[in-house]
């Protein structure tokens, strides 16, 4: 059994200690949050050993490994705490705001030989997973370009409470939604190495970005549009999509299914035939041992498992692939990239449908 | 810890009625669950479907506690004598209400958000004490019953705990929930408690070690073994051999199975009590109760 330690107990980190205490392999011995909120339920009417300190539970538990899903700002202090006690990791997206810290943390986790993971759980879902394989093929011919987009309903009117609020602890849409965007360019087709054209601007909210909107560029020449809103109430959850073109066809993929257009047939996709082929999540989706909100989630945190048995130190999610994706978000807030616009005066709207969202 | 006791073996009827078309929610397709979310947007277009399921002779609608159902709850109270054996089988909570407020406000102010603003337990919060022991199971009866409000007046004969809270508090061992759960629903709405889940071998260890006993269950259960954790295997064992009364859901996984061969292997499956399905059409409707009529054991 793998002693493990969970710092961060709000809603990712509430999923994710529900997934490692129904793991087989992890001994989940201890969480630690600084709310005594949820400490006192958790130690009360879920026996969870519980800490507000994380220096404490360090020092008192003898882990193997630590889950981190603190809010973004406080990632790295605490990844750098757990990499001086040798701990494996596995850490929320995005992996650091920084990207000097990243790269020193990194190569420090490199040093150690931990295994590193950052929760970039669309790289765990099936028609994401496809789509990348399909790209990888060769088999689009040259590809030309990559759109990402990410719409849902999270801020539906002016107001700021939480950290996700405010942009110099990781808060926006930037830092939530537009990461899983970035994280799946880089895995389905590669990291872009320059941004331009990049409008950041608020719809309701004071402090940060509600929508992000930027042109990509790539190394082997194609071009690409990163599309993001989560303060879109036409959706009913989150919605990412990624849609690849190349000079043979195209590959569009969301949660739920991966559409593949080809215009000829190609020796990299044996039986695949010219037009269209879609499959299906039903289809695409490899069984979990506990499911809780989808199977990427579990997926994502038995790869880790598995890895730390493994001792698999180059597996999927690295603090180095996290880190491409910090530096695509580095590209987005340099001072003078974005056009920022001045935030829409909020609707008037009735208690519940404010309640409800 | 006291052995609940079930309050209500009344049988379920063998078909229910489910509301995910309604809502825009497809397991294939976003696309479709968009297009399923424009043709319902009208009350009227969803009251035409219940009725025409209705007319096929289901009676049962299971429905998530989605704001929407409050609307449909609206019109089967004011038509009460036109739907005389109606029921509703509510499951609680529609979970990205509450996903939505967690992600802006944070837990604690979410909570609060849901539960009665004039209470003792949001004056608690408020006041920022910390939960005592019996708080947990005040402030879980206080939700269920903000989200039994809109069912109020209509035959609820079984509440559900959707799948993401059940497995959440699986997950995490806040078992003694179920407990609390089971017990309300009981006392409070003399119905029998439903636990949906994607873990049912699992979650039947812990209801069994709670004393619920013969507890009601609903969980995916196909051919193809679509989320199903544990193995169909497992599920299939659990099904002939355990005491539970299981619903099946997702006997078709989203359209993956062909509808004889999908409903043919639910029915082989002894004790499945019920099977709950949701159309769009008439004509759809009409087909897979007819299939589940023909290819049922006799009751």
């Amino acid at each position: 059994m793998i002693r493990t330690g969970m710092i961060g107990l709000g809603k990712m980190g509430l999923s994710h200690l529900a997934i490692a205490r129904a793991h087989p392999e992890l001994d989940l011995v201890a969480g630690c949050d600084a709310s005594t909120y949820l400490i006192d339920i958790l130690s009360k009417h879920a026996g969870l050993k519980c800490y507000t300190d994380l220096d404490k539970m360090l020092a008192e538990e003898a882990l193997d490994a630590l889950i981190i899903a603190t809010p973004s700002k406080l990632h790295a202090a605490m990844v750098d705490k757990a990499l001086g006690r040798n701990l494996h990791i596995f850490c929320e997206k995005p992996f650091v705001l920084d990207v000097a810290e990243g790269e020193r943390l990194a190569s420090l986790a490199k040093q150690k030989e931990v295994v590193t993971q950052v929760g970039y759980h669309y790289r765990f879902v099936g028609a994401f997973r496809e789509a990348a394989r399909l790209v990888a093929s060769g088999a689009l011919g040259v590809v030309h370009h990559v759109r990402a987009e990410a719409y849902g309903p999270v801020v539906l009117r002016r107001k700021g409470s939480t950290w996700r609020s405010t942009q110099e602890e990781g808060g926006g849409a930037l830092y939530d939604y537009a990461c899983h965007a970035i994280d799946l360019v880089n895995f389905v087709h590669g990291a872009p190495t320059a941004a331009s054209g990049v409008v950041r601007s608020s719809v309701f909210s004071r402090d940060v970005d509600d929508e992000i909107y930027a042109t990509l560029e790539f190394a082997g020449g194609a071009s690409g549009q990163l599309a993001v809103n989560w303060s879109d109430e036409s959706f009913r959850k989150m919605s990412t999509k990624i849609s690849v073109w190349g000079t043979n066809g195209r590959v569009v993929a969301d949660r739920q299914e991966c559409q593949l257009y080809l215009r000829e047939r190609h020796d990299a996709l044996p039986g695949v035939e010219p037009g269209w082929t879609v499959r299906y999540t039903t289809d695409l989706t490899e069984d979990v041992w506990f499911y809780l909100r989808g199977e990427e989630y579990s997926a994502q945190i038995d790869y880790f498992a598995k890895s730390m048995q493994l001792g698999r130190l180059d597996g999927e999610n690295t603090f180095a692939s996290a880190l491409a994706t910090d530096r695509v978000v580095a590209m987005l807030v340099e001072p003078g990239t974005a056009r920022t616009a001045p935030a829409a005066a909020p609707a008037r709207r009735g208690f519940w449908s404010r309640v409800f969202g | 810890m006291a052995a609940a006791a079930t309050s209500n073996d009344e049988p379920m009827d063998r078909v229910l009625f489910g509301d995910n078309q309604f809502f825009g929610v497809n397991h294939m397709s976003e696309e479709k669950a968009r297009a399923q979310s424009m043709r319902f947007q009208d009350l009227q277009s969803i009251l035409d479907v219940l009725d025409a399921a209705y007319a096929e002779g289901i009676r049962t609608f299971m429905c998530t506690s989605h704001d929407r159902v409050a609307e449909i709850c609206d019109h089967f109270r004011a038509n009460a004598a036109r739907y005389p054996d109606y029921r509703f089988y509510p499951c609680m909570p529609y979970a990205h209400k509450y996903a939505n407020a967690v992600t802006e406000h944070g837990m604690i102010e979410a909570l609060r958000m849901f539960l009665p603003q004039d209470g003792a337990v949001a004056a608690m919060l408020k006041g920022g004490v910390a939960l005592a022991n019996k708080d947990i199971e005040a402030i879980m009866q206080m939700l269920i019953d903000a989200e039994m409000k809109m069912f109020h007046g209509l035959k609820t004969p079984v509440v559900f705990m959707q799948n993401v809270i059940t497995d959440l508090l699986l997950g995490l061992r806040m078992h003694e929930c179920f407990r609390v759960f089971h017990a309300h629903v009981r006392d409070r709405y003399g119905a029998e408690a439903g636990f949906i889940t994607m873990n049912v071998p699992r979650l039947l260890d812990v209801l069994d070690g709670l004393g619920i006993d013969n507890p009601i269950v609903c969980a995916n259960i196909n051919k193809i073994g679509f989320r199903m954790c544990g193995g169909i295997a497992a599920y299939e064992e659990a099904i002939a051999t355990r005491r539970f009364r299981p619903i099946a859901m997702s006997v078709l996984a989203s359209g993956a199975i062909a509808p004889r061969e999908a409903i043919a292997y639910v029915c082989a499956q002894p004790k499945i009590e019920s099977i709950v399905f949701g159309a769009s059409g008439r004509a759809n409707i009409r087909q897979t109760k007819a299939l589940i009529d023909e290819l049922s054991p006799p009751r």
